[in-house]
């Protein structure tokens, strides 16, 4: 029986040996550092969470209904009486916050590291387009269940458009295929989120994986392995990818499917952040609900939005700002100027920069669940203006000092000297 | 490679050949941009519609739908006409200077007559629907609140004028839509036969 199978391999091969080339190539000789850490499951981790929502995808489009007469009773109906919907549907809806979590820890990874720095500027290029991309995909997506903040999220997104001087109202218009956000509106968005964005989503996880292993893995020491090599001429620091870190992002899979379960089985609504309560009452063009906010992963940038006031009678210097937000990641390999690439031979400059980043991150995160009277009015000597806005500003000014002020800290910092090979 | 004479011609044609062929294909994603646009059925949904507000008591707000969006009838009271007058210093366009209404409707209550407010009930910002906050929602809203509209989404502020507060995300007041008394208590909204 074994050497009829092997027979049968022998036969492939001769035919297609690409398929062992390639195995080769990515993962049986790809040497990946010996040293990578707990950071570095949240790779491997999203590109499980994209399978997962690619067949949990599927399977949903075969009941639901891309029609705003119908679109929340189809959804209702997968809840309810398509056997086993419930489940397809919250592990889609839990899929879309587990990316996020992932992608957003694999990114501080990146930070954390210096993943982007040269020769990886590519790879980061590449994520940051996964990312906007798969942004994309969420804010679509989230607009099929029909329900109050699918349309009202919708709504303010695609007005985001709208502030854009000149061309905006007509660039909204036409990305609504109507004067609001209605069925054409709903139809489009199911055709891009269930095939247009996803494709461009595989093609991008290709290339983020392609420019890695043309360069090779960075690690928690961001020492360059390739530079110490035995006399095979494979890295002394290195360990083929398969079967060391398959098995090694095996056991990470199992923990993060643990995980993904309890919420999945327990808390699939996560208490109103990963599907929000208003989303359960049908779509309403005249009411918007008392209050709104985005799902959890937008709500640092909504936060942005909210916190910049209009200049010239114009709301495009908020939007504006947002955009910009998201669009400096690219600019990182270059506004990085430090010597070194790990965290753990930076000075206290980045490690203060670094801390007082995520803070920001995290509380601007908070403040964009909430409406912006939450804390209250400050006293007259700021003119009763809202104190969450107050602080939102603040922290929306720290978020762009973290990039801005990044070529002079870095370049100031106190840097320690870096090891010739990774020290475990 | 080795050869180190380039063929110039060659070389031309295929750089035509490219660009021609980039062109074709760009003039292809015409038509499917082009089916972006609203349809003709969304373009003829936009039809005037009319209320009637003979059962609107003083102080109470009616929504209409026109276009898909709301559009708001109010009437007001004394003291709410009062309290526009009040916020004059405290808004960013009191004088209603951005066209946002029609020529009839550019005054101090921004309606015809006085007392029947008539605005689309879509935020300037980025268009979602102000709630209203009566004057007794000072805890709320802060001690100095008159009464007006609140925007859930990204907390603008306006009067009971549709006037945007200083210092809100939007820009502007809220639209008043073109509209006619057909009857004493009949509105016509999305038309006004004159013109504005």
């Amino acid at each position: 029986m074994a050497s009829r199978l092997m027979a049968l391999w022998d036969w492939f091969d001769a035919r297609m040996p690409s398929v062992a080339e390639e195995f080769r190539k990515h993962a049986s000789e790809y040497y990946a550092p010996k040293n990578f850490n707990f950071w570095y499951f949240f790779g491997a981790l999203s590109m499980i969470v994209l399978v997962i929502q690619i067949v949990s995808g599927i399977f949903l489009t075969m009941n639901y209904k891309p029609d705003a007469a119908l679109a929340f009773g189809s959804v209702e109906y997968i809840m309810r009486d398509v056997p086993g919907g419930w489940l397809i549907r919250y592990i889609h809806s839990t899929g879309a916050s587990a990316f996020f979590v992932v992608v957003y820890l694999h990114m501080f990874r990146g930070l954390l590291y210096g993943s982007y720095k040269e020769p990886r500027e590519l790879i980061w290029i590449f994520g940051v387009l996964i990312y906007l991309t798969l942004m994309a995909e969420a804010f679509m997506g989230y607009l099929l269940p029909w329900g109050q903040m699918s349309y009202w999220g919708a709504q303010v997104i695609v007005n985001l458009f709208a502030t854009i001087p000149f061309i905006g109202p007509d660039l909204a218009i036409w990305i609504r295929g109507d004067y609001v956000v209605g069925d054409a509106t709903l139809n489009r968005f199911f055709a891009l989120h269930v095939i247009a964005i996803p494709l461009v989503l595989l093609g991008l996880v290709a290339a983020h994986i392609l420019a890695l292993h043309d360069v090779g893995s960075n690690n928690p020491d961001g020492v360059e392995i390739k530079k110490t090599k035995g006399p095979d001429g494979h890295p002394l620091d290195g360990i083929p990818f398969h079967p060391y870190y398959t098995v090694k992002d095996f056991a990470g899979a199992v923990i993060f499917m643990a995980v993904f379960c309890l919420v999945l089985f327990f808390v699939p609504e996560m208490g109103g952040y990963f599907l929000e309560y208003n989303n359960f009452i049908p779509a309403d063009p005249l009411k918007t609900p008392a209050h709104i906010a985005p799902v959890w992963y937008f709500t640092p940038y909504y936060s942005i939005l909210r916190a910049v006031p209009p200049l010239f009678n114009s709301q495009f210097p908020g939007v504006l700002a947002m955009g910009v937000a998201t669009l400096i990641l690219f600019f990182l390999p270059w506004l990085d100027r430090s010597p070194v690439k790990s965290i753990r031979y930076r000075g206290a400059l980045y490690k203060g920069a670094l801390a007082t980043f995520v803070v920001t991150f995290l509380v601007l995160g908070y403040l964009g669940t909430q409406p912006v009277t939450v804390w209250g009015q400050a006293g007259a000597w700021l003119g009763h203006a809202d104190r969450a806005t107050i602080a939102a500003r603040v922290f929306t000014i720290l978020y762009f000092a973290f990039f801005f002020l990044m070529p002079w800290y870095t370049a100031r910092d106190r840097t320690l000297p870096v090891p010739n090979r990774v020290t475990m | 490679m080795s050869e180190k004479k380039i063929d110039k011609t060659r070389r031309n044609l295929i750089a035509a050949t490219a660009a021609l062929s980039g062109a074709a294909g760009a003039a292809v994603a015409v038509p499917f941009a082009w089916s972006w646009w609203p349809s003709e059925r969304a373009k003829a949904a936009g039809a005037p519609v009319q209320a009637d507000i003979s059962n609107l008591a003083p102080g109470e707000l009616q929504v209409v739908e026109w276009r898909g969006k709301p559009v708001w009838i109010m009437r007001r009271t004394k003291e709410m006409l009062e309290s526009v007058k009040k916020s004059d210093d405290r808004v960013s366009d009191p004088k209603s200077e951005v066209p946002l209404q029609p020529e009839y409707a550019r005054n101090e209550y921004r309606s015809i007559k006085p007392e029947v407010l008539v605005l689309v009930g879509i935020c300037s910002h980025l268009g979602c629907s102000p709630q209203t906050k009566g004057a007794d929602a000072k805890a709320e809203m802060g001690a100095d609140w008159t009464g007006g509209f609140l925007c859930p989404c990204h907390g603008s502020k306006f009067d009971l004028a549709g006037r945007v507060y200083k210092g809100a995300p939007a820009p502007v007041n809220l639209d008043v839509p073109p509209h006619m008394y057909l009857s004493d208590n009949t509105i016509l909204i999305g038309d006004d036969r004159k013109g504005a």
